[in-house]
């Protein structure tokens, strides 16, 4: 528990209901991430998914509970965390240069300005967006935009990265180019990061962990996904490793099904928001116990204890 | 067949034009010796009753009086005979002053509003009550207690100006998306920053439509305000020919009076267009 880099500790939040008390978004959430490791949500709409990322960009304040990061109780926004947000949000009357030198300006006040601009020209090389740092948004498609989006975010280096739903506004073939991009600076530089998704493939793809999140109102997180990919994937081929098919059904079964009964299977076995099980689907149980990993170890104890 | 539209609609325009002025040259041209009398008693009926001639002026004298308005523009024969490029300086002096008097109150005001839904709830039965007035409601009022009749008019026009820019203004804050807010917190950017480098740049489009409601109904309201308090101005031009029974000066001022309204207007609708970026 000590060593989470997050630590969304028993988070609820809840809204005036119309006929008078409330009702509840999520209640009584707890979640851990360690640094480094790349964490994405998927549930369906309404399950609370950005309300959760918003409390920790610091933009929503949960109505009970709290979120430590490194040590700190999250406040409000903070450059430490950057939100890539699914809109792009990018100033439309800024360049692309503008826009990123904003974010660095924002961080280091007292640059100068050509330090700035040396710093976003930086991170615009980083996306793939050299030759565009004087176009704006406008003159912009839609991947390029996100990628904009994509380097202010990291032109703050912040020590998270908070990303909703950042590619559903895009077609599959520039998503799957950004995935690349995204999963190549991630990767590279450790960062530290949580996402929102809805698509089950780009999880498989990116993240470490998969946390699923119950349909709403009243969510629970029902189960961390440990992705058994190796974490050398590539787009090219992670579809067809051994695990792939188990753990995407795994998922699906999860979203179509068991995310709208879950309150119902969980009945006679209490769910414990504090102890989400951590499962590994797709590893055939004879590979699961020769791994002798920790997380399987874990997992298999862990397994064993609630049977 | 394939000339551009902009230049078949010029052809229409100078069309509508001749057709226009050909009309009015037709209707107020004489129509002969209408009736014998005697040469001493027409001398003194003058050309209407002689000749049929209408009071009212003829295309070719208003324009040949317009060249001669135009050609000497700033000449000062005292009080009551000032050229017309004086009066339409004066005129511009009091709008601008009353104007920019109004952006300085009208815009921070508006930007309160706009960012503090406790003064926008608090200033809206003001508001609200002071914006129907008639701006020249307020003379009276202005000249008891200013007792400058210039000032007055700069009053004026000052309160004429401010509903628009303030209302807009504030609609124009209110109206910045949350998407950019979000932005600007994330990167702690400060009140006095976000206000000046996210919320003044998306609501300038809606300021600026505002400021140029303004100016136009600024221009409106100094030829009335003017007519009022007199001495100078183009209002006042136009009200001294009337007592002249100078139908021609009167006309001439009223197209003066339009060419320097539109001039008002394009100069903000450029303005505008520097502030307005495509999303």
């Amino acid at each position: 528990m000590t060593d989470r880099f997050i630590s969304i500790e028993g988070i609820a939040k809840r809204y005036p209901a119309p006929g008078g008390g409330a009702t509840a978004v999520f209640e009584d959430l707890w979640l851990g991430m360690e640094r480094g490791t790349f964490t994405c949500v998927i549930g369906h709409s309404g399950c609370g998914k950005t309300t959760v990322l918003n409390i920790l960009a610091g933009l929503d304040r949960p109505s009970e509970g709290a979120v430590i990061v490194d040590g700190q109780a999250i406040e409000g926004p903070s450059l430490d965390r950057a939100v890539i947000f699914q809109s792009h949000a990018l100033l439309p009357w800024r360049t692309v240069m503008g826009n990123v030198a904003y974010a660095v300006t924002s961080k280091w006040r007292r640059r100068r300005r050509a330090e700035v601009e040396a710093h976003a020209q930086t991170f615009i090389d980083l996306v793939g967006l050299t030759g565009a740092e004087h176009k704006h948004p406008s003159e912009l498609s839609g991947g390029m935009k996100q990628r904009v989006g994509i380097a202010r975010a990291l032109s703050i280096e912040p020590k998270i990265l908070l990303m909703d739903e950042p590619f559903s506004a895009l077609d599959a073939l520039t998503r799957g180019t950004l995935q690349d991009e995204v999963r190549r600076i991630c990767t590279t530089t450790g960062q530290t990061v949580f996402m929102i998704t809805h698509d089950v493939d780009e999880a498989i793809y990116l993240a470490d962990r998969i946390v699923l999140m119950t349909n709403g109102p009243g969510a629970v997180l029902a189960e961390i996904v440990d992705n058994p990919l190796p974490k050398e994937r590539s787009r090219t081929d992670f579809h067809r490793h051994p695990y792939y098919y188990g753990l995407r059904n795994h998922i699906i079964d999860f979203l179509v099904t068991r995310s709208k009964s879950f309150a119902d299977d969980t009945k006679d076995t209490p769910h414990d928001p504090r102890n989400v099980p951590l499962v590994r689907p797709g590893v055939p149980e004879r590979a699961l116990a020769a791994a002798g990993e920790s997380v399987a170890a874990r997992l298999v104890g862990r397994e064993a204890a609630n049977t | 067949m394939t000339s551009s539209l902009s230049f078949r609609a010029a052809v229409v325009s100078v069309l509508l034009f001749i057709a226009f002025v050909s009309a009015w040259h037709l209707a107020v041209r004489g129509t002969g010796p209408t009736q014998a009398m005697d040469p001493e008693y027409a001398k003194l009926m003058g050309a209407t009753a002689t000749q049929g001639k209408s009071a009212m002026p003829g295309p070719l004298e208003v324009g040949a009086k317009l060249l001669e308005h135009l050609s000497r523009p700033f000449y000062d024969n005292g009080p009551n005979d000032k050229g017309v490029g004086i009066q339409l300086a004066y005129s511009l002096g009091r709008v601008l002053i009353g104007y920019f008097l109004a952006v300085a109150v009208a815009v921070p005001v508006g930007f309160l509003i706009g960012m503090s839904p406790l003064m926008s709830r608090a200033l809206d039965p003001f508001i609200q009550i002071l914006k129907p007035i008639s701006p020249l409601a307020w003379m009276p009022l202005a000249l008891y207690t200013i007792k400058d009749s210039g000032l007055s008019a700069i009053f004026v026009i000052f309160i004429c100006s401010l509903w628009p820019m303030m209302i807009n203004t504030a609609f124009g804050v209110v109206g910045v998306r949350k998407e950019w807010l979000n932005v600007a917190r994330t990167l702690e950017v400060g009140v006095a920053r976000r206000a000046f480098t996210v919320i003044l740049p998306a609501a300038a489009p809606t300021i600026l439509t505002g400021m140029r409601i303004s100016i136009g109904i600024a221009w409106l309201v100094i030829v009335a305000a003017e007519m009022l308090v007199g001495g100078t101005g183009i209002g006042y031009f136009v009200w001294n020919e009337w007592n002249n029974l100078s139908i021609i000066n009167v006309i001439n001022a009223i197209l003066l009076i339009g060419v320097v309204g539109m001039v008002l207007d394009q100069v903000l609708a450029r303005a505008a267009r520097l502030v307005t970026f495509p999303e």
